[in-house]
């Protein structure tokens, strides 16, 4: 399979490693600028980071398996993170999870990320999201909503288009 | 003194105040930067000569200012430990991975006033002779990073950053960059090798400390987001007027992040030890107390690594009496002062300035169990003692919550712990293992209790039958 990356990317990519000393150090903001145009880091994606960085694609897949936030699959269009962590979870970060489990129909006993059969949504636990003042907090994709009650919850869904 | 003492927020959270240039200069932005560009060389007593930057190294060192990320180590200390004479260029990396379970502070920095952040980085970067510079922020701000990525844009713009600045002729860059969810990243030579591009393994030290052999093995300074904006108060104060504020070796104003079971959780400025955990915790002005009828429990002082306090614990602390004496007085947990001593002396940590508060409306193990949980997933898995004791612990304390204790859980529990604490290349051995220690060694009754409640309602149906329904429950807490 062939993987090509649009040449405004490609000219996003290169300024990056002009930030650094060496070329390895964009590894991090690549694999992201990647994701965030792909949706997830397919392994001809990881050669392609490798070649252009003059690693080896171990280099990079060792990086995409340690770090969370890297996925090597497509999500739902919408991926609501929840905050797991003890302020939140004090906070009732648990039956927020549950609700929006229910909600979309997916399996509130599975710890691991859930997608919805038609793609549009994936509900997974995440570690402390540092706003546990606001508790409990979600993620939906890049967007950060604090206090959410289950009405909250309700509208946000509402507001996925 | 119970009151906020608004230092480092003092603009961020005022009506009509923006994270624009514009809005910066007007409240007189990056004046603490001119004013050091344009130190004079200073005429010691000896006819020796003091330079612009080893003015301010001097400075932030008398200012008393200690590491506001977790192991509050003095600032000008640190600085002073890098290697000038290598011929290696020094770097300086801002630690914005805040991800410290309880903490929220930094947050507020980067979100409302992030020329603040950017001032006290260009400050510090002059005074140690940097050059090239990176902010490290963690990949779930992606909002935090476009706002810092628009400052730099911005102070480049206006030369403070770039070549030349304000025709000092001196040279810097600072570059965004975005760690990817590990928490790990917070150790300082973890977020190193993550800036290298690497898996977030921390480095060993000896050798590898980062003021000699840190970034590209060259000397680096890793400092808190908190710590670098105190750096351009120093500077626009006097590191005597700095000093004045909070108490003696625990000098200046902190961010104290409040939450978990309080009427008002919140972030806090206040100037160091000025405020007792009471205080902080049931003020009306800072936590606003517990819920109705509830009773305090617990609380974690200083993020989730740092041992927790027991509601009614007692602490004998060193006192200088009026007589200049040293005495030993008696403190109860909530009227410790909230500093870096006192919070060490009684045993624990202010750590990343986060107090978690518990009412007894909870279960002390699910708490534990929650911590641990944590713990597991963040374990870089370098080290066999805190990569395999994370998990047992999780194990173990996931069975204790879901009704399949055992009475010899606790014991069991606090030897791993004690397994993993000191074992390890990191600090992370210590704060996967401080939690159990303390949680178990100060809750012991009742950790033994469930574990005796649950082998008393399981009784005849142990084995196997057991174990299957452990791994068929649901994971969370």
């Amino acid at each position: 399979m062939s993987f090509t990356v649009p040449k405004e990317l490609e000219t996003e990519l290169d300024e990056l490693i002009t930030h650094y000393p060496q070329k390895r150090s964009a590894s991090l903001m690549f694999l992201h600028a990647i994701q965030e145009h792909f949706g997830f880091i397919s392994p001809e994606a990881m050669e392609w980071t490798a070649k252009k960085l003059e690693l080896q694609p171990i280099n990079v897949y060792e990086l995409v398996t340690f770090y969370p936030m890297f996925r090597t699959e497509k999500l739902g269009k919408y991926q609501i993170k929840v905050c797991r962590t003890l302020s939140c979870a004090l906070g009732g970060s648990h039956a927020l999870r549950d609700h929006f489990c229910q909600k979309l129909g997916l399996d509130s006993t599975k710890h691991e990320p859930q997608t919805t059969k038609d793609g549009k949504f994936t509900v997974e636990f995440v570690e402390c999201l540092a706003s546990c003042g606001t508790a409990p907090v979600v993620m939906i994709n890049e967007d950060f909503h604090e206090g959410v009650s289950n009405q909250k919850a309700d509208e946000l869904l509402g507001r996925c288009k | 003194m119970s009151q906020e003492y608004r230092l480092i927020l003092k603009n961020a959270d005022q009506p009509g105040y923006t994270t624009d240039m514009d809005c910066y200069l007007r409240h007189g932005g990056y004046g603490a930067l001119k004013k050091a560009l344009a130190l004079p060389v200073k005429d010691l007593p000896d006819g020796k000569k003091m330079t612009a930057q080893e003015q301010i190294r001097e400075d932030v060192k008398a200012s008393g200012l200690r590491g506001r990320g977790g192991a509050g180590f003095s600032c000008g200390l640190k600085w002073s430990f890098v290697d000038r004479k290598s011929g290696k260029p020094i770097y300086l990396i801002c630690n914005a991975d805040e991800s410290e379970p309880g903490t929220f502070k930094d947050r507020q920095i980067i979100y409302k006033d992030p020329h603040q952040l950017v001032e006290g980085m260009i400050i510090s970067c002059f005074a140690n002779d940097v050059h090239l510079a990176y902010i490290y922020i963690r990949g779930e701000m992606p909002d935090g990073a476009r706002i810092l990525k628009k400052a730099l844009a911005d102070a480049r713009a206006k030369n403070f950053l770039g070549k030349n600045i304000l025709g000092s002729g001196y040279d810097l860059e600072i570059y965004v960059h975005r760690g990817a969810g590990a928490y790990i990243c917070g150790e300082e030579t973890g977020l190193i090798e993550s800036l290298e591009g690497k898996r977030a393994y921390p480095r060993i030290k000896p050798p590898y400390f980062p003021a000699v052999l840190g970034l590209y093995m060259c000397p680096t300074i890793v400092n808190n987001v908190e710590t670098l904006a105190a750096v351009k108060h120093i500077v626009t104060m006097g590191s005597a007027e700095y000093a004045k504020l909070g108490t003696p070796n625990n000098t200046g104003t902190r961010i104290v992040s409040v939450s978990g079971q309080v009427k008002k959780p919140g972030y806090f400025e206040v100037e160091v030890g000025k405020a007792t955990i009471g205080e902080l915790i049931f003020h009306e002005k800072f936590g606003g107390g517990l819920k109705d009828g509830r009773k305090l429990k617990a609380i974690i002082p200083g993020g989730s690594s740092s041992k927790v306090f027991k509601a009614g614990e007692k602490f004998k602390l060193k006192r200088k009496g009026a007589d200049g004496q040293m005495t030993a007085v008696e403190v109860d947990m909530l009227d410790l002062p909230y500093d870096f001593d006192s919070l060490q002396q009684a045993g624990s940590m202010s750590g990343s300035g986060a107090i978690i508060v518990v009412d007894d409306s909870t279960d002390i193990v699910s708490v534990l169990a929650n911590l641990s949980e944590f713990y597991a997933h963040e374990s870089c898995g370098q080290c066999t003692p805190c990569r395999e004791g994370s998990l047992w612990m999780n194990k173990a304390l996931h069975r204790m919550s879901h009704g399949h204790g055992r009475k010899q859980d606790a014991d069991y529990l606090l030897n791993i712990a004690q397994n993993i604490q000191g074992r390890t290349i990191c600090a992370f051995g210590e704060a996967c293992a401080w939690p159990v220690l303390s949680f178990v060694n100060k809750f012991k009754d009742e950790f033994v209790a469930k574990g005796a409640a649950d082998e008393a309602k399981n009784h005849g149906g142990a084995g196997p039958t057991n174990e299957m329904k452990i791994a068929a429950s649901p994971r969370a807490d």
